[in-house]
């Protein structure tokens, strides 16, 4: 089995809606243990598991964690961000959805360990079933002693609320997210300051992904050194994935990094339901890379894939059999970027759409050399100038696709070429 | 200090300082397009990416501290290409058509992509055309020159905190508008124009009236005066390109004449009745127990702010017409009698500094007639700039000529009117005189200068203090209000401009106007100011003429009805 349970090791073998169920496979365990330790031990163990964000970025959690810690400002906010909205990605509805009360005993830990009280869930707006799950598990563990005022008889007050969002894809985005909580259009601010000195409604705030409050507890479970051992020098742990498109079984599935990719599409996903070969994989969601099938011996890691100016992204692998339009893909990518862009910067404002007009070229054969290279340059000029994450990894698909598959733009090139021809003899 | 190095030259920098800031005072010249002094730093434009030697990615250098050991290259090919294809891209989703703009040659996008050398786009034209907001007297707003750098939506929102304009939608549908794609006039925009002084481009400008003026210059039959504004005589210079801060009143009124207006007066003259009448009006009201504080009511955005969102107070603000009001006002009456001319044929022009006074001079009231409006036209600084431009004037070596007869004669306390404090000081000038019946020992009143937002002050008159405040912005105006509103006002008499350092920073004024900039054209006001001989309203002798042979005495039944008004709440 190449699969290893930390973070989902309770994933259908409780009732999400009931506390009991979660209790009796040693929930709220963990908080106890860590709100008898010293905040600075605890921060010390994340230190030591060297955890990196779940969310995409990949930042190292136990930065974000001590320097909250050492803000004197209160109040000081915990927000989980549950805003998921990236295609191809679906892990943490499922984390929500099986497992809430992990992530409620997650943040509980990381505001301990940071002196906040304040905590909240935005979670995407389109979530109905999780957004009840939570609501109802908060409720819950208020009753239960576990959220609310003096926690299990500890001098630690930690309050948490579920907030969502109107539907874009940015509010994602750290700042959007925290623009969209205080009422605002989604739209990111500059940085620096950080959230974590100036945030919701410029207080100290923490913002992570919510698999990352979900793997809190098993650190401080296992040890910070323990649980360092697993996976690579660089990407320690665990991951959630998200295994989507021409597979057999798509679905979450919880892995240590370093495993192949290969290995989890065959073993995990089953192959492709068509029995048609992979042509390519895009990784991440559509923010991220497409690679070749001649790539898939490569495994999953921080550091493999910043290699190329990428990112793990969310942990999504979206696998393309032989058979769809290289161009129609690439279109729908740029399609999705173009509608969602924030409108704020000029990089990603006006420039996915010129992405996208420039792939409809090669898509209605009328691309010709110069196309290819305005794309290219434009698709850097994206990654390199926009204001956040959205605009900087919106390019990432057309950079990897001309890097890999640069043949099949030369390809349509020169099919628009004689099609042009053609024509004119006609 | 940390020690860094930009384009290889090394530099010790105070911490904290940003890249752009760092370049300038080294004179290396980072482009920006969304940055403005005075205004937040958005970073949305990204044009002065530059790059960090071992950075991935490029960073904007107005947002980005220096740290030891930082190298930047602010050229480097691959922040030269960025600049530029961003350029090309806000290019190819601009109405470009340049020579039909009223900002050609005076356009921060045109600059830059002329200094980028950009003559051809990359890309091609995606602009939708959207129609222009032409509601309002006072601007104009036109979507498809617009480039979202967000300067409007900060100056209204952050400065002025009324926040009529915002980005609406997302990604490239988004616009600046105001909610609800609105017309200007149907929603509380005060007119103050800073809007359209920040604009980079023309996508807010005034409402161009220069037609109108040309075309009542060439009506044989009508007798065309033209008044001008305090603020004016130390601002046009730098838009026809003489150093800032440069005092051209005799070239400017030299000018004028070459453009063919009859008569050349000072709006200074009428600035000087204001604080007679004005001046009366606080003795009235502190003597007669009557409402308190007084708040002057010269600046027409000011007013049209209080009506909309402050109504409670409108009996707080002072009953006198603006300067620009009395002098129409005047102008179809005093003057059309004395030089026997039919008034329905005297056109009044006014030079302000300002895009709010092309709609008060439109309100209903502004008119003694009840049919014509006392002033009929009212240009922008830079209007009257445009036209000297198209007359092919040659300004700078214009000779000095005076202001026509009979208020030629205006004093020092008229001229500051121009600066924020200047109401206020020259108020002070008279009534602290004329109620102590003894000359002022010190003309100038230093404690109520400066330009901090709100200013305080005690003024001791026959051994009784009074506690006056002057604010400009009208995020400080709404503070001041917001205490007459819940009765914790402290003051007896209160000076409100809307524009950023009063009118010397208006609207209208020169594009590029910043708080540096309108502190230069302040000094240069007081410095006029020094060199009048007379300095004190109520020592003007034209002013005393005026009320001898037509008005009688300040606040008598004729004033009353040629120099005072009314307000009332606006609503939608």
């Amino acid at each position: 089995m190449i699969e290893m349970k930390l973070i989902s090791k309770r994933f259908g073998k409780i009732n999400p809606m009931s506390i009991d169920d979660f209790l009796a496979l040693d929930g709220y365990k963990i908080l106890k243990k860590a709100l008898k330790k010293d905040k600075l031990d605890l921060l010390d163990e994340i230190q030591q598991s060297k955890l990196r964000g779940r969310g995409g970025a990949g930042f190292p959690v136990a930065v974000k964690l001590m320097a909250l810690a050492k803000e004197s400002k209160q109040p000081k906010y915990i927000i989980c961000n549950a805003d998921e909205g990236e295609p191809g990605n679906f892990k943490d509805r499922y984390l929500m959805e099986n497992d809430p009360h992990e992530i409620i005993e997650g943040m509980c830990i990381a505001a301990y360990m940071t002196s906040a009280n304040k905590g909240i869930i935005y979670i995407r707006g389109e979530y109905n079933k999780a957004i009840k799950i939570m609501k109802n598990a908060i409720v819950q563990a208020k009753e239960k002693g576990y959220l609310g005022e003096n926690i299990l008889n500890f001098d630690f007050d930690f309050d948490i609320e579920v907030r969502s969002g109107a539907g874009s894809y940015v509010c994602g985005e750290e700042f959007s997210l925290i623009e969209s909580l205080e009422g605002k259009p989604g739209r990111t601010r500059v940085k620096p300051p950080f959230p974590t000195s100036k945030g919701l409604f410029n207080q100290p705030t923490l913002i992570n992904n919510i698999e990352t409050f979900a793997t809190l507890p098993a650190i401080i479970e296992m040890s910070g050194k323990a649980y360092a051992k697993i996976g690579t020098p660089s990407s320690t742990g665990t991951k959630l994935l998200s295994l989507s498109g021409n597979v057999k079984n798509r679905g979450v599935y919880e892995v240590p990094f370093g495993i192949p990719m290969r290995k989890i599409i065959e073993e995990l996903g089953g192959g492709t339901e068509s029995g048609k070969k992979i042509r390519m994989v895009q990784l991440g969601g559509a923010c991220g890379p497409i690679i070749p099938e001649y790539m898939l011996d490569m495994v999953i890691d921080f550091e493999r894939f910043e290699e190329f100016e990428s990112k793990t992204g969310a942990g999504a692998l979206i696998v393309i059999e032989e058979g769809h339009d290289f161009f129609e893909i690439l279109k729908k990518i740029s399609e999705f970027f173009t509608h969602e862009s924030c409108g704020k910067c000029t990089p990603c404002r006006e420039g996915n759409y010129h992405l996208l007009k420039i792939i409809e070229k090669f898509i209605n054969y009328e691309a010709k050399e110069k196309d290819m290279y305005v794309l290219e340059n434009l698709a850097h000029v994206l990654h390199h100038t926009s204001l956040c994450g959205l605009g900087q990894s919106a390019p990432t698909a057309i950079i990897s696709a001309l890097h890999y598959f640069r043949g099949t733009f030369q390809k349509r090139i020169e099919a628009s070429l004689s099609q042009e021809d053609a024509y004119a003899k006609n | 200090m940390p020690k860094i190095k930009i384009n290889n030259i090394e530099m010790f920098v105070e911490t904290g300082t940003t890249i752009l800031d760092a370049a300038k005072e080294h004179n290396i010249n980072i482009p920006t397009l969304c940055h403005y002094p005075d205004l937040n730093i958005n970073s949305d434009c990204r044009i002065c990416s530059v790059e960090i030697i071992g950075r991935k990615g490029l960073v904007t250098a107005c947002s980005t501290p220096v740290y030891e050991g930082m190298e930047v290259k602010v050229n480097s090919p691959r922040a030269l290409n960025a600049r530029k294809a961003i350029t090309e891209m806000i290019l190819a989703n601009h109405d470009a058509n340049c020579t039909s703009c009223v900002r050609n040659m005076n356009c921060e996008l045109q600059r830059l992509a002329d200094n980028l050398g950009i003559h051809r786009s990359r890309f091609d034209s995606v602009l939708n055309e959207m129609p222009l907001d032409t509601s309002s007297y006072s601007l104009v707003r036109n979507p498809n020159r617009c480039i979202k750098c967000g300067r409007c939506v900060d100056v209204c929102a952050n400065i002025q905190g009324i926040g009529v304009l915002d980005i609406m939608g997302r990604s490239r549908d988004s616009i600046i508008s105001p909610a609800f794609n609105k017309a200007l006039t149907e929603i509380f925009c005060t007119y103050c124009g800073q809007c359209s002084s920040v604009c980079p481009v023309g996508a807010i400008t005034e409402k161009d009236d220069t037609d109108e003026v040309w075309h009542v210059l060439d009506d044989p039959d009508k007798h065309v005066i033209v008044q001008v504004a305090p603020a004016i005589r130390v601002s046009l210079g730098e838009e026809l390109g003489l150093p800032l801060g440069s005092i051209v009143t005799g070239k400017l009124i030299s000018a004028l004449k070459m453009l063919g207006f009859s008569k050349v007066f000072d709006t200074d003259f009428t600035a000087d009745l204001t604080v007679m009448e004005e001046g009366y009006e606080l003795i009235n009201r502190i003597k007669n127990k009557g409402k308190l504080p007084l708040i002057t009511s010269c600046c027409p955005a000011w007013i049209n702010f209080a009506e909309h969102e402050f109504p409670e107070i409108l009996d707080n603000l002072s009953s006198c017409k603006s300067p620009q009001q009395m002098f129409g006002a005047l102008a179809k009456s005093y003057y059309a009698q004395r030089e026997d001319i039919d008034p329905k044929k005297i056109h009044v022009v006014s030079i302000m500094p300002c895009t709010a006074k092309k709609t008060e001079a439109k309100r209903s009231e502004m008119s003694i007639n009840q049919e014509d409006p006392d002033v009929d036209t009212v240009l922008t600084t830079r209007e009257l700039a445009k036209m000297i431009k198209q007359m092919g004037i040659d300004f700078n070596n214009l000779k000095e000529s005076k202001f026509d007869k009979p208020d030629e004669l205006t004093s020092g306390a008229a001229i500051i009117f121009g600066a924020s404090g200047g109401v206020m000081e020259a108020a002070l000038r008279t009534v602290k005189e004329v109620l102590e019946g003894k000359p002022l020992k010190r003309i100038d009143f230093d404690s109520i200068r400066g330009s901090e937002t709100i200013r305080e002050a005690d003024i001791e008159i026959n051994d009784v203090q009074y506690k006056i405040a002057i604010a400009h912005t009208l995020s400080s105006a709404r503070k001041i209000a917001q205490q007459i509103k819940d009765g914790v006002s402290p003051y007896h008499f209160i000076e409100i401009m809307a524009c950023p350092n009063g009118c010397v920073g208006g609207g209208g004024q020169p594009y590029a106007t910043s708080s540096k900039l309108s502190r230069e054209r302040i000094q240069s006001i007081y410095q006029v100011d020094r060199l009048m001989k007379i300095r004190k309203a109520h020592d003007n002798p034209a002013v005393s003429n005026l009320y001898t042979s037509y008005l009688g005495e300040p606040g008598s039944h004729i004033a009353h009805k040629l120099l005072h008004t009314h307000y009332h709440q606006k609503k939608f």
